[in-house]
């Protein structure tokens, strides 16, 4: 049964991939030169927005306090793998078996947080900072009816934007997962099995897809709001909830509600638990923690709750990377679709809006 | 076919809410000539000028650019129209060539072609020694007159200036003006240009639009609207000479056309619906006087216009 729905599921990718080679070369022989002159637009609106960003003081500085705070847990991490290591040889025999290279991702020392820990802290902060002036500050400076003037259709604009920013996220975390990775196999001289290859750079995709959302978020604002700094500060406002507050405001709710006198079962005790468990899932930072914590640490079996029935039989071995990733499914699909939500909802407004110079 | 207008607005209708910032506006220009949009703020232009570009979509009627719909075609026509938008921005952070470039990229101009072409432009506006400064540091008049040569980076059939000569000094207008007066007449470009700023507007185009309130109240050249707006006292002519007593005045006034005649401090100012000036003239030197200055004064646009709305008040009031 389950071979047969993965060859329907590849036959429709190939089919689909034959429809868009089809179209594409329609498309080609139908207007060759307008697509070309279309699609260099659109790079041409990539390329100046990437050299925007790769020389505004507020990328350079974000990007060099994403760098070094990196490197810092990275390096306590490492001095604490390598004490463990040092101790004794049967250390690192145990060490292959236990995923230690993701550890480098996600131990600490106590001193500085780990990496994981820097990444969903700054992470958000570097979508907000690229995303939060996209719409307005083309429009506070007039330069927007001058954009919407040159034969390009509008959404080139906003898509060009967050194309940039996106590429821009996609070479900054897969360079520094792989310049972390190498560092590791140089100072620790333990190469990461496939598998945890693998799982770093799920993690990476994940992380991007974290930071699209909130870079999406930033987006939608600058197109609500006129003033940037509004923005900015809305952008901030909801990060913030979500990332201190509404899991405090879900606890506060939790407390009475679990540990009520009315519950008489265990089903209604999980019923109530599963229920606390998916407003926390309604916050896109539990959900990225949920998910990269799951794909870093193959410990973790499950991320729900677990009776201690369901356990007893349990062998306490790491899932392997199939599992873990079937595991996060849902989480990661949830994320991507609050990305694509922001993205539509901002690309809508935009489409609607009206250009008019400085208004 | 050659008659052809390039642009054609028909019956064309924008509401936002329940205001109607355009009401039934229509309007035709033809191929190579400059045509002023002349209105108060608020008056509608900006919208109009929106709804050619197809940047806002029109609630009712037609409107036609270079033959093309720009509610269905908007990217066509704005391959062919150039719009100069009313206080027009760059990115501060690029020097002017920079910004011409992006222009020229986003116009699928090749790279070399449009470095040539920038170079001929920022030597038309007088712009080259600045061409390698970042726009941050220009000046009003020279944001302007950057703004001219991005319009025209694109080679326009129509260009739509909005506002072009707000807030530059007087030299920088004459300067701005002859370059689009020199782009229509050599180039053959059409102009369609909107103002609050009446001299401006008389100095260089071929026909006028008064738009006020969504509306067209009036288009020609100044003199067909002056004569469409005034009936009368379509001339005012100044008249110095001595001496002037009040026979001569009372001759004057008899000259057929003659409707008022007013003592100024130096002279005499002749109201008349023709031009008398040679009967004026006569007139006084058979009396005796010597003429020393006759002068036609023409209607200044604003003098048009003061006058129209002094005028439609009191026929509104009647």
């Amino acid at each position: 049964m389950k071979a047969s729905n993965e060859g329907r599921w590849a036959n429709d990718v190939v089919s689909y991939v034959k429809r868009w080679s089809e179209r594409l070369k329609a498309g080609v022989l139908d207007g060759k030169k307008q697509t070309r002159g279309a699609n260099s637009a659109f790079s041409a609106i990539v390329k100046k927005e990437l050299a925007d960003y790769l020389t505004s003081w507020r990328m350079i500085i974000l990007i060099a306090l994403i760098l070094l705070t990196c490197f810092g847990s990275l390096y306590t991490a490492m001095t604490t793998i390598r004490d463990a290591l040092d101790s004794s040889d049967e250390a690192k025999e145990i060490a292959k078996g236990a995923y230690l290279f993701l550890k480098l991702f996600t131990v600490s020392d106590g001193t500085l947080p780990s990496f994981l820990t820097f990444v969903s802290f700054l992470g958000p902060l570097l979508g907000i900072a690229l995303g939060f002036d996209a719409i307005n500050s083309e429009r506070n400076r007039g330069t927007l009816s001058r954009l919407m003037a040159q034969p390009i259709p509008r959404d080139y604009v906003i898509n060009g934007k967050f194309a940039a920013a996106l590429l821009l996220n996609a070479v900054l975390f897969f360079s520094l997962g792989l310049l972390v990775t190498a560092l590791g196999i140089l100072i620790l001289g333990i190469p990461p099995t496939f598998e945890e290859f693998a799982r770093i750079i799920c993690f990476l995709l994940l992380c991007l897809v974290y930071i699209a959302f909130w870079l999406n978020l930033g987006i939608l604002f600058s197109v609500i709001f006129r003033q940037a700094a509004t923005s900015a500060l809305s952008s901030m406002a909801v990060w913030l909830f979500f990332n201190l507050f509404y899991s405090m405001i879900v606890e506060v709710f939790a407390k009475p509600f679990l540990q009520s006198d009315a519950i008489t079962s265990v089903e209604q005790a999980v019923g109530r638990q599963e229920l606390v468990l998916g407003l926390m899932r309604l916050s896109p930072s539990y959900l990225f923690n949920e998910s990269t914590t799951a794909l870093l640490s193959p410990d973790v079996r499950t991320l729900g709750i677990v009776t201690v029935e369901q356990t007893a039989g349990a062998v306490a071995a790491p899932l392997p990377f199939s599992q873990s990733l079937l595991l996060i499914w849902p989480q990661a699909t949830a994320l991507i679709a609050a990305t694509l939500i922001c993205f539509a909802i901002a690309y809508w407004l935009f489409m609607r809006q009206e250009i008019r110079a400085r208004g | 076919m050659e008659t052809a207008a390039i642009i054609e607005l028909d019956n064309l209708c924008k509401t936002y809410g329940g205001h109607r910032a355009v009401d039934h506006l229509s309007l035709s220009i033809q191929k190579g000539e400059i045509f002023g949009l002349l209105g108060p703020n608020g008056a509608g232009k900006t919208t109009t000028i929106l709804m050619m570009l197809g940047l806002t979509e029109p609630t009712s009627g037609v409107v036609r650019v270079c033959g093309i719909d720009p509610v269905r075609n908007p990217i066509e026509v704005k391959r062919k129209v150039g719009y100069l938008p009313d206080d027009v921005g760059f990115y501060p952070h690029m020097t002017g060539m920079e910004n011409l470039l992006y222009t020229a990229a986003l116009n699928g101009i090749p790279r070399a072609e449009a470095e040539k072409r920038a170079w001929e432009l920022l030597e038309k506006v007088k712009l080259t020694d600045a061409a390698h400064k970042k726009t941050g540091t220009y000046s009003r008049g020279m944001r302007q007159r950057l703004g001219l040569a991005d319009v025209l980076m694109k080679r326009p059939d129509v260009i739509i200036l909005d506002e072009p000569t707000l807030g530059i000094d007087p030299e920088g207008v004459r300067e701005l003006l002859r370059l689009i007066r020199d782009l229509s007449r050599h180039e053959g470009i059409t102009v369609l240009l909107s103002s609050h700023q009446l001299h401006h507007v008389q100095q260089i185009c071929d026909r006028v639009g008064l738009f006020v309130g969504g509306r067209l109240l009036a288009e020609g050249n100044i003199e067909r609207l002056a004569q469409q707006l005034f009936l009368q006292d379509a001339y005012v002519i100044h008249v110095v000479a001595s001496p002037l007593d009040d026979r001569l005045l009372v001759k004057i006034e008899a000259i057929p056309g003659v409707n008022k005649v007013e003592r100024t401090e130096t002279g005499l100012d002749v109201y008349c619906q023709t031009d008398v000036s040679a009967a004026i003239s006569q007139t006084i030197i058979e009396a005796g006087s010597s003429l020393f200055h006759l002068s036609r004064r023409d209607f200044g646009l604003d003098e048009i216009y003061h006058r129209y709305f002094e005028g439609r008040d009191g026929r509104e009031g009647e």
